[in-house]
């Protein structure tokens, strides 16, 4: 059983109170941070943890908080990034539902850290039920004198505001979070200049997924090296995982990072095998925006070895055979699921979602869009193939934000490893309307990797 | 004085201000190596980096720092940095990525260039014939919508526009108060009023001028003649409003439009108000300055001012007599 920081008391009653939350050792965070140590030092002690974003892009959270700019006379302001709308995930929600006190104590130290005097929990408008769980978490604190002027007599002040989001997918990429934040259309700015440096009303900004936020908590209470001492090589800590899809359990699941995925998979602590006796053929790793894997790709690397849940084994082999950790939206596919259906509702979903600035991800989501809906409902050309793989390639890194590299990489992984499949949808195009393509050599083992001998 | 650094473009080096951008450098150095630009517009604080035409490959980042760029950037949001070298033609991936962006910019566009009024003057245009290719790809319905009248002087027909947002920052910069924005997301985004509330000001008529291409049309000279059949003359007035530095559009002694001075960018050198844009249409109205030089490359340029017989608005006016004179022996001796 894997040691749990963030959902050790999930199961408490009434553990979203603060009475509750307090007894079971709540907001000794807070104590310790604001009385004990100097903004410096909790910095440096996230910085020690190794932890990375828990957003999607998996940058050193301390990394992050030392490059903001501390300019005299200029506010300078944290974000909390809850505006969770990665198709597959929906761990940030799961926290927040039950235990927005462990955000609010992380939203608290992060804020002393950075020497901010006013931060932002900026939510999913959708999330209605969690923006109220929070705003009465917020008034208990506040009450209990851990919000507002001089906290806990240290001296230090602190507002902490709630804002709903329209929903909005684009408005999760931070400078369009900060857009949607000041008012505007929540379309992203073109960068540089960083948050870091240039972000809410122009002052300086950290913009931080819910996660991370929360996991500043156990760092500070055990410290960062018996945070550091759990996970594998550079993916330290535990990581929430959403797993979703053909599994027996599926649900939200605190991992330390380094558990090989098979066992993820399979083992009764977590999702407890494939449901209803289907084989597995393929798996999202980490929400929507990651490339797709085949069943033999995402359980065994190209090497024979085992692939684990950690931010470099899943992201090893690149893009030829690897995926990446995103935020952690596990999707698991059986061999009933077909690949080009999901495809297209990917695709879909990034469509609708784009907010039409650059014209590469504008025009390309669409055209994707009505290719893969064309090859779906048995219209499609053998050219489709390559055509989309093309149009990928020319929306991937050639916009302002990440979303069209996002809405690139499913559709060009899946063409790259499930190539059989689409082909199977052109050719038999009337069969496909009516059965699945099945699991065919998905989880075949791996040919193994040849060896030149040395002579 | 600004500090001084230097960037290569294509092999070209340039020392420039520090905080230029690499496409202004380019602009500096000029001829081919400059990339288009279909939404920056230097007048027009903010605008840019939205096309993605303009994207370069950067092969050394400076000289403290010579890492090169991961991905190709946009060169007119980018600064320069001192001894930054950077492709654009040179670069197979930047021809390539370019190619795309011009297939995606005329995925949704009508291409009803024989009865759009700014062919011979698009923006568009010249980028589809000098960085696309033939044919697309595309084969599906492209999206349309109704024309909208924005104001009695100024039609919008979105289904042509390629939201460069050079419109909507005119309104919120020129212009006194904002009315006119971006409506809906993706690719079903359009340029609207506030509930189509017409647009009542001294400068909206810009809007036009800045259209890179013929979404934003002026009613008074829509369907009136092509562009290539008037002749372009630099004129000025007292304007209490505006600089009232125009160009005159002729078709015979008719003046059919009236335009803001645009320069070798295709960018206005300054801002018109309306009164000079759309009443001001006799000659009398006017101090003409001479013939407005166009560009070779442009369709326009074959507008010939070399005539025998000259008509009579050339006859009656010694400026534009002299060029015509000039313009007459230069051509007949070849």
């Amino acid at each position: 059983m894997g040691r749990k920081l963030l959902l050790e008391n999930i199961n408490v009653p009434g553990i979203n109170s603060f009475e509750v939350y307090r007894k079971h050792g709540g907001y000794r965070a807070v104590e310790k941070a604001l009385k004990t140590m100097s903004t410096e030092d909790v910095v440096e002690e996230v910085k020690k943890s190794g932890l990375r974003g828990r957003g999607g892009a998996g940058f050193p959270t301390g990394m992050k908080w030392s490059f903001l700019a501390k300019p005299e006379g200029k506010p300078r302001y944290l974000v909390c990034n809850a505006d969770e709308s990665e198709p597959g995930t929906f761990k940030d929600r799961y926290l927040m539902t039950h235990i927005p006190h462990l955000l609010i104590e992380g939203m608290i130290v992060a804020s002393y850290a950075l020497g901010a005097k006013t931060s932002y929990i900026y939510v999913r408008g959708e999330m209605m039920p969690q923006i109220r769980i929070l705003e009465r978490a917020i008034a208990e604190a506040k009450a209990e004198g851990f919000l507002g002027k001089n906290i806990l007599g240290t001296g230090y002040d602190l507002e902490l505001y709630v804002q709903p989001g329209g929903g909005a997918y684009i408005c999760g990429e931070e400078t369009a979070l900060i857009e949607s934040l000041e008012g505007k259309r929540g379309n992203p700015r073109i960068k540089p200049p960083f948050p870091a440096i240039s972000g809410l009303y122009n002052c300086p900004t950290v913009v931080n997924n819910v996660e991370s936020i929360a996991a500043v908590v156990p760092i500070i209470n055990d410290g960062a090296e018996e945070y550091a001492k759990l996970g594998i090589g550079r993916s330290t800590g535990t990581k929430l995982i959403s797993a979703s899809g053909n599994i027996k359990n599926p649900g939200v699941y605190e991992i330390e990072l380094g558990v090989p995925v098979e066992e993820f998979i399979y083992s009764d602590e977590y999702c407890g095998g494939m449901a209803n006796g289907k084989r597995l053929k393929a798996v999202v790793a980490g929400g929507s925006s990651v490339p797709i894997l085949p069943a033999n790709l995402i359980l065994k690397l190209t090497t024979g070895e085992n692939r684990l849940m950690s931010y470099e084994s899943l992201a090893e082999g690149a893009f030829a055979s690897g995926t990446m950790m995103g935020s952690g939206g596990f999707v698991v596919f059986d061999e009933d699921q077909c690949i080009v259906r999901n495809t297209w509702n990917f695709s879909r979903f990034y469509h609708h979602e784009s907010c039409g600035q650059c014209s590469p991800c504008r025009e390309g989501t669409g055209w994707m869009e009505k290719v893969l809906h064309r090859l779906e409902y048995g219209h499609g050309k053998l050219s489709d193939l390559d055509l989309l793989v093309d149009v990928a390639k020319k929306i991937e890194g050639n916009t302002i934000c990440p979303l069209g590299d996002a809405a690139a990489w499913p559709v060009a992984s899946a063409i790259r490893h499930f190539r059989d499949e689409f082909e199977w949808h052109v050719s038999h195009a009337e069969e496909a309307m009516g059965r699945n393509y099945g699991l065919a050599h998905y989880a075949d083992p791996l040919p193994k990797a040849e060896t030149i001998a040395a002579n | 004085m600004a500090e001084r650094v230097k960037v290569t473009i294509d092999g070209i080096s340039i020392e420039v201000d520090a905080g230029t951008t690499i496409l202004n450098a380019a602009r500096l150095i000029g001829g081919d190596i400059v990339p288009p630009a279909m939404c920056y517009y230097s007048k027009l604080e903010g605008s840019g980096g939205k096309c993605r035409t303009c994207l370069v490959k950067v092969s050394k980042g400076s000289d403290k720092d010579p890492r090169p760029m991961p991905k190709l950037i946009a060169s007119c949001r980018t600064g320069v940095m001192d001894g930054m070298e950077v492709q654009n033609i040179t670069s197979p991936e930047v021809v390539e990525a370019r190619k795309g962006i011009v297939e995606m910019l005329l995925l949704n566009h009508p291409l009803d260039c024989p009865i759009c009024d700014q062919a011979g003057e698009c923006k568009l245009q010249d980028l589809g014939y000098e960085h696309g290719s033939e044919g697309t790809r595309y084969e599906f319905e492209r999206r349309t919508f109704e024309k909208i009248d924005i104001g009695d002087k100024i039609q919008l027909h979105m289904t042509r526009c390629i939201l460069c947002y050079r419109c909507v920052y005119v309104a919120d910069q020129i212009t006194d108060h904002r009315e006119h924005g971006i409506l809906g997301r993706g690719d079903a985004s359009e340029i609207s009023t506030y509930i189509e509330k017409a647009i009542d000001n001294d400068f909206s008529g810009n809007v036009i001028d800045v259209c890179p291409v013929g979404a934003l049309t002026d009613k008074t000279f829509r369907f009136k003649n092509r562009v290539w059949f008037t002749k372009p003359v630099d004129a000025h007035c007292d304007c209490d409003k505006c600089s009232g530095k125009v160009t005159l559009w002729y078709k015979g002694e008719e003046v059919l439009r009236v335009t803001a001075r645009k320069d070798v960018n295709g960018e206005v050198e300054s801002f018109i108000c309306n009164t000079c844009r759309f009443e001001r249409k006799n000659t009398s109205e006017w101090t003409i300055e001479g013939p407005r030089k166009i560009s070779h490359h442009s369709v326009i340029s074959s507008n010939h001012y070399e005539l025998a017989n000259p008509p009579a608005v050339i006859r009656k006016n010694p400026a534009l007599k002299e060029a015509n004179i000039e313009e007459f022996e230069r051509v007949t001796r070849h």
